[in-house]
């Protein structure tokens, strides 16, 4: 996809979760619309997956560390034909697979996150799985900034540094917010660059709701045999002019009006482009 | 403690995954810099390539051996007990069992193995915490045919496990290799019929040895190897609970949620059936050499047979 498809394809995506949240009353909406451009990039730029070859050993793997913006991925995913767009009409519904976390009932879904800290070990597994078979293969591995509190992230990305897993890429979604105010007042975890370069990775950052320049810099492959980290400034609650930086729409459900006002917003965009 | 061979689990576990290895080239061990501690220095040094080290890491070592199962390799996590049934519990539950990845978990040093290092290493609730995740088998061999029968079953199946070994070298409970091990599966590997002693891990040979003094004072005993703690013998236990009027545990764990825990939720259902739970107390264990903290606990041969005795007068 081209630069402005891709934007475009990110404002649709918004449409998607802003009325699959609406309509369920749940959802994590300020996660799920801050990282959706990053999720763009990678199923319709980047990722070497498709509904065919997923569960492949070959094909590119994607772990949602940060699980909590499912809505995000359950948008992509039946958009890119893994499931029926339909069968979200059930989402967080009586027994249904489609919950509040991902899960891999849900075809398309690798692992089942939702406690945080998990995602970057899980992906250093695969990525030293793919060493040893010799595969080309990528793990990608998405975690937001309140998470990098957990103990377990930095064991893992020692882990990581230690073996040289230059086919794993992790991503912070780094909004600056987290579900009691901002990350640098809850628990400051600056500089997170000189943390991870410090563990061995290479560290890049990026406009993260820029789903082109986000490609770019996915599919730029490092000289160095580091695993790399893409720090993706993102704006919390991105795209709804009253969501953006509002900690407390981390995992607030629009009203009526709300809903509406937004829907408009997003219609206007789309139009712009 | 009574010694009769000159092996321990671990090194039954070392041997018999370098045999399963030899076809399976998917194995791979795991390690917490406990490489020394699960005598798995033969197999790493015959299979580098199929080891994995994480470092003093538990958790991420669990969160590894997930995505390397979810790769399609069948790692095998070797930690002690105490550290990977507690500290890396919440990646046992996410990334192993409620993920369905084909990771066995083995709690090497478990119960009161470090019994003279006090209750940071002391693992005597693994068996409480372990069955109370679904979708995780949990085991606790006895002896080295025992062992081996049940690492070769547990490299075939897809099942998530956790297995719960001790440091002593092992006196054989059995006399023979097993055919095969079936998970759910306790065994009668003694008759009798004035009451029924039901055991597992490193604790049988003493109750076996607690049943030969029984018979001698005119106590015929059963004895039942209680390997599967998950799942259980259902079928067996209704229908020694039908049987026996007595029914005794003993178990190198906390009377809460162990062996004795699992037991009673199907005696609990059948009438006329009394049970005692032999175990630990609930408290932090006392320290020094085991045998003496499993006389001090009622754990040693005598003891039982003592305690048995006294239970079946009341």
């Amino acid at each position: 996809m081209n630069e402005k498809e891709l934007t475009k394809k990110a404002y649709e995506l918004r449409k998607d979760i802003w009325k699959l949240i609406y309509e369920s009353k749940t959802g994590h909406t300020g996660s799920s619309f801050s990282c959706i451009d990053i999720l763009t990039a990678l199923y319709y730029d980047v990722l070497k997956q498709t509904p065919e070859t997923f569960g492949q050993t070959e094909a590119d793997s994607y772990i949602q560390s940060k699980g909590h913006a499912v809505e995000a991925l359950f948008a992509v995913l039946s958009d890119r034909g893994y499931f029926p767009k339909e069968d979200l009409a059930n989402y967080s519904g009586f027994k249904t697979q489609y919950i509040g976390h991902p899960t891999n009932k849900v075809n398309g879904i690798e692992m089942n996150t939702g406690s945080l800290g998990h995602g970057l070990g899980i992906g250093v597994g695969i990525a030293l799985a793919a060493k040893q078979d010799h595969l080309a293969k990528q793990v990608y591995v998405l975690m937001g900034d309140g998470e990098q509190a957990e103990g377990s992230v930095w064991e893992a990305a020692m882990a990581a540094g230690n073996y040289r897993l230059n086919n794993l890429t992790a991503i912070i979604d780094h909004n600056g917010l987290q579900i009691s105010g901002a990350t640098k007042d809850v628990m400051n975890s600056e500089p997170l660059a000189a943390k991870y370069e410090a563990f061995g990775f290479d560290v890049k950052t990026v406009s993260g709701n820029d789903p082109a320049a986000i490609s770019r810099i996915l599919r730029t492959k490092s000289a160095e045999s580091k695993p790399q980290l893409v720090i993706a400034q993102t704006v919390k609650g991105k795209g709804i002019s009253f969501m953006e930086n509002q900690a407390n729409w981390h995992h607030k459900v629009p009203s009526k009006e709300q809903y509406e006002q937004g829907l408009a917003e997003l219609n206007s965009r789309l139009e712009e482009l | 403690m009574e010694t009769k061979t000159a092996i321990t689990a671990n090194e039954v576990i070392c041997n018999t995954l370098q045999e399963i290895a030899q076809n399976n080239p998917q194995l791979l061990v795991l390690t917490s810099d406990s490489r020394g501690s699960a005598s798995l220095t033969q197999f790493i040094t015959r299979y580098p390539e199929r080891s994995v080290e994480l470092g003093i890491a538990e958790q991420n070592l669990v969160s590894v051996a997930a995505g390397l199962a979810r790769a399609g390799k069948r790692p095998f996590v070797f930690s002690p007990a105490a550290f990977l049934t507690m500290r890396s519990i919440e990646q046992v539950k996410v990334d192993v069992a409620y993920s369905n990845t084909n990771v066995k978990l083995i709690g090497i040093s478990g119960g009161n193995s470090y019994s003279n290092l006090g209750s940071s290493h002391h693992s005597l609730q693994d068996l409480a915490i372990t069955t109370a995740i679904p979708n995780l088998e949990v085991y606790t061999p006895a002896d080295r045919f025992e062992t081996m029968a049940l690492f070769e079953y547990l490299a075939t199946s897809s099942s998530p496990a956790y297995v719960r070994v001790g440091k002593r070298k092992l006196p054989d409970c059995y006399h023979e290799p097993w055919e095969n091990f079936q998970p759910g599966r306790a065994k009668v590997i003694r008759q009798g019929h004035d009451v029924c002693l039901i055991s597992a891990g490193e604790t049988l040979y003493s109750t076996i040895e607690a049943a030969k003094l029984l018979e001698d004072q005119g106590i015929s005993t059963c004895v039942v190897d209680l390997v599967s703690i998950k799942p259980l013998d259902t079928q067996l236990l209704h229908k020694l609970s039908e049987i026996f009027k007595r029914i005794v545990t003993i178990e190198e764990h906390s009377i809460i949620g162990g062996l004795g825990a699992r037991v009673a939720t199907i005696t609990a259902q059948h009438t006329g059936t009394c049970q005692r739970i032999f175990g630990f107390p609930d408290e932090s264990a006392i320290s020094g050499p085991q045998a003496e903290v499993f006389d001090y606990y009622g754990l040693s041969s005598t003891k039982i047979a003592q305690n048995v005795r006294s239970f079946l007068k009341d």
